[in-house]
């Protein structure tokens, strides 16, 4: 990773009245697998159509290797893009689809060929040159609009939620295959989408957005472990927060309790939010010094069971945990310091 | 017993409704001109028919702004509709308004008012105003056609084509455009369609000696019975069949529901 | 992205070609010459319209247009019905022949009810060989309702048709699983259900009916009016413009008002953006 292949400098965006996109400020590394995270509506999608040139930026710019392209057609731009429902070209088949782009360019037939070829093999999709685009399932399609894109060798993919259709199983397998083909091929990837777990498991980095502003920026365990403020770490993640009240650098006071964590700088006794993720709480008996509490749920979820206590204060735990606590036992929560994370009060419109 | 009822008035119906065609079709081999008695079998009213320049020359004039006007309407029109798709709310409705104008007002009002255009700007009545009266009512046939299947597109496709290199007309070109044919030929028949059984607003629109079919028929149907009225109503009644089947199979090939289905369709549109 | 400006030599020509006319009409209708030759504003031509004689060719022509909607909703309703039971292969057979009549020329449909039904016609030869008295039906009342009901049933059929056929089959067996027998399975779930088809159906009568004059000439006679013929009259034989205008415009707010009760009713889009 190296230079900024892609800027957006105080980039906003408005349409009838409202503001999608708040003035973001966003530089994004060549070869870097980047992914906006967010809720609909959080202006994630406009970025990336404001990347591809479908949209003109009310004020603020978009820099390609640092030249301002915002009156630039999409047609121009070293950029490609996988559209979210793959917008395959349905009365052309597969070859005549994935060579549109380089007929354009008045390449040699011999040429496309091979290269289509290449795209074919790379999706594993060798053969199907001839299909029709209806014959295909939903994750061949999708495999044929990223040939199809990515046989102009851009530097830049485009990528709006291309797996949102996709059942589970498929979408896991698939979310492997473009994070390899990005590895391979060397290409910076700009990845949408609303799904978080997608998005740790697949990016560099994660830019997680809410209602037009970037909240915050980092790789996937930044993300996870450290969430700057409520919404992040509500967004990623189960989490519990709770309010709390920071007495002096790595104690912190909530639920009744005084616990040691890992933070400091903030200032005496200010109000915090203070995160703890389901797993990192233990259930343990006969323990009376510490957060007493009663268990009011148990689901099966396969992986762990999830329970919900509540607390001495009424505050209800969400836990995970391979071993089960029965409805309507008492018992005590035990965290340790480093799971502790403590975030600065977000104030919400 | 419910079924037989069904069966019965369900055929009381067509009977109602074909009886007339039959009729027309039977006397226009009658050899002679009563209308009631069978006189014996014979072609020579079809013989007569052809052989009157009256009607050949209106067929001719009649076929030649059909084809004229549709192909016009359905240039432009298909154009317009790519336009108005695009458009905004309020601009949209305001087209939109103006393009039912002409399919909600009754013909006479249409004829009549272009009438008195041509008249007003000193037009002579003549070919040519029978040819832009012609195209105009085509128009919003046309757009309601093609409208319909730019709606149903993949909004991304245009875009796709654009993303991939293409400029605009070449993505129109390559991309929209055979996506929309479908609607863009039906609109084309159904202008050519409309056009040849148009009677109304030509009877108003053209002069100079300038007449069509239906004007002609129409001459001819007020002086009274005429079996070669018959023999004409039979080859156009064949001609329309031919059509009409050829309509279905097209939409039963390309869309896969009932052909008749769009043929109703079609005729709801008029 | 694509520009809007595809769409202006379409404006254009629909403002020249639809809006000014219209406007013409308009005005010629508010106009008349004075004794000069100058053309005047004035109310006179609607002041003539109000005139019984021309009061009694509305009301025919409304009356007669009413009479023929309820025959078709009366007459077509079951054919909508019987012909949405069917099963699909049938089904679309039988529409298409439904429809193939319509495609032939108005003209000609209307023309062959003339011969069919003139004194010396097949109808009355036919009744004359069962023994029955010959009737006289051409020229009268009767010969317009019946040119329109034979002109415009499909219209009533196919609006209804369409909309039967989607009805969910569930819906109906619900209804039957509810308790419902036949008849009230249709007054409380398809014929409310069928409503917009119905509404739609009566516009689709009502407007061309309301406003022919090819049937009630041809199948009237030259001497019989219907408002329709009026019109035709005051510009082809009479030459009086400003009269006729004034009787179109009178027409097209017959039309609009017409219009205008129906979309009370009507729920279903019309795909655009409708008045």
């Amino acid at each position: 990773m190296g230079k900024h292949i892609i800027e957006l400098v105080d980039l906003t965006k408005e349409y009838d009245g409202t503001e999608a996109l708040k003035g973001i400020n966003l530089y994004i590394r060549q070869n870097e697998f980047v992914t906006l995270l967010g809720p609909s509506g959080c202006g994630k999608t406009t970025t990336l159509r404001l990347i591809g040139g479908f949209e003109k930026p009310t004020s603020g710019a978009v820099l390609f290797e640092g030249a301002n392209i915002n009156d630039m057609p999409p047609y121009k731009r070293r950029v490609n893009t996988v559209f979210q429902k793959y917008a395959l070209f349905p009365h052309m088949n597969v070859y005549e689809n994935i060579a549109f782009g380089l007929r354009i360019k008045k390449t040699d037939n011999a040429v496309i060929r091979e290269k289509v070829a290449a795209m074919l093999s790379m999706v594993n999709l060798e053969g199907f040159e001839k299909r029709s685009v209806e014959s295909l399932s939903g994750g061949q399609q999708q495999r044929i609009a990223i040939a199809r894109a990515l046989v102009n060798e851009p530097e830049v993919l485009l990528l709006d939620e291309p797996l949102g259709a996709l059942d589970l199983k498929l979408r896991k397998e698939m979310q492997l295959e473009l994070k390899n083909i990005q590895k391979r091929l060397g290409i910076t990837f700009i990845y949408v989408t609303h799904d978080q777990e997608e998005a740790l498991t697949m990016s560099d980095t994660i830019v997680v957005m809410q209602q037009g502003t970037i909240q915050q920026i980092g790789t996937p365990q930044d993300i996870y472990n450290e969430p700057k403020n409520a919404f992040v770490a509500d967004f990623i993640g189960e989490s519990n927060i709770i309010d709390g009240v920071m007495l002096e650098d790595y104690r912190v006071k909530f639920a009744g309790h005084v616990l040691e964590c890992v933070d400091r700088g903030f200032g005496s006794n200010e109000s915090v939010d203070v995160v703890v993720r389901p797993e990192d709480i233990r259930l343990i008996h006969d323990n009376a010094n510490l957060l007493q509490g009663r268990v009011i749920s148990v689901i099966f979820k396969g992986v762990h069971y999830e329970m919900k206590v509540s607390d001495e204060n009424g505050f209800e735990w969400i836990v995970h945990s391979t071993s089960m606590e029965p409805v309507d036992t008492a018992v005590a929560l035990t965290i340790q310091p480093c799971d502790i994370q403590i975030m600065k009060k977000v104030r919400t419109i | 017993m419910k079924k037989a009822v069904k069966k019965l008035y369900l055929f009381l119906i067509y009977l109602f409704l074909y009886a007339p065609v039959f009729t027309l079709i039977i006397f226009s081999f009658n050899n002679s001109k009563s209308r009631a008695h069978w006189d014996g079998f014979t072609f020579k009213w079809y013989g007569e028919l052809f052989r009157d320049k009256q009607i050949m020359t209106s067929l001719t004039y009649t076929l030649t702004v059909a084809l004229l006007a549709s192909l016009t309407a359905t240039i432009v029109g298909t154009a317009a509709a790519v336009g108005i798709f695009n458009m905004k709310k309020l601009g949209k409705s305001l087209v939109m308004n103006l393009t039912y104008l002409p399919v909600l007002n009754p013909d006479i009002v249409t004829g009549i008012s272009l009438m008195i255009l041509f008249i007003f700007i000193n037009l002579k009545l003549g070919f040519t105003t029978l040819l832009l009266a012609h195209i105009t009512f085509n128009l919003p046939y046309v757009i309601l056609s093609v409208l319909p299947k730019l709606k149903q597109l993949n909004k991304h496709l245009f875009e796709a084509a654009l993303d991939l290199g293409a400029v605009p007309l070449h993505a129109f070109r390559k991309v929209i455009l055979p996506e929309i044919m479908p609607g863009v030929v039906t609109g084309f028949l159904l202008a050519f369609t409309l056009s040849l059984d148009d009677f109304i607003i030509s009877f108003f629109t053209t002069g100079s000696g300038v007449s069509t079919l239906s004007i002609t028929v129409y001459s001819m149907a007020r002086r009274g019975v005429n079996p070669k009225i018959n023999a004409l109503s039979t080859l156009m009644f064949i001609v329309v069949l031919v059509l009409l089947l050829i309509i279905n199979k097209r939409s039963s090939a390309g869309e896969g529901s009932g052909g008749a289905k769009e043929t109703a369709k079609l005729s709801n549109l008029i | 992205m694509k520009k809007g400006w595809v769409s202006y030599p379409y404006i254009f020509w629909m403002i020249l070609f639809t809006l000014v006319p219209l406007l013409l009409v308009l005005y010629y209708s508010l106009t008349a010459p004075d004794p000069s030759g100058n053309s005047v504003l004035t109310a006179d031509n609607f002041r003539r319209f109000i005139e019984p004689i021309y009061i009694k060719v509305l009301a025919r022509s409304i009356v007669l247009a009413l009479t023929s909607t309820l025959i078709c909703l009366l007459v077509g309703y079951p054919v909508a019905m019987i012909l949405s039971g069917r099963d699909l292969s049938r089904r679309n057979l039988l529409v298409l022949l439904f429809v193939i009549p319509m495609w032939m020329n108005f003209l000609l449909r209307t023309y062959a009810w003339m011969t069919l039904l003139d004194r010396k016609g097949v109808l009355n030869s036919l009744l004359g060989m069962v023994g029955l008295p010959r009737l006289n039906i051409l020229y009268t009342d009767a010969a317009v309702i019946l040119g329109m009901v034979y002109n415009f049933l499909p219209f009533m059929v196919l609006p209804i048709f369409s909309v039967l056929s989607k009805i969910d089959r569930s819906v109906v067996e619900a209804a039957e699983d509810l308790g419902s027998d036949s008849f009230t399975v249709f007054r409380r779930i398809i014929f409310p259900l069928s409503f917009p088809g119905v509404v739609s159906g009566i516009t689709m009568v009502f407007m061309p009916a309301v406003t022919t004059f090819i049937i009630s000439k041809l199948l009237g006679g030259s001497q019989y009016m219907l408002i329709g013929n009026l019109i035709e009259d005051q510009f082809t034989r009479v030459y009086d413009w400003n009269f006729g205008s004034a009787v179109s415009i009178v027409m097209m707010l017959l039309i609009l008002v017409s219009m205008g009760i129906m979309s009370r009713y009507d729920k279903e889009d019309m795909g655009g953006g409708l008045l």
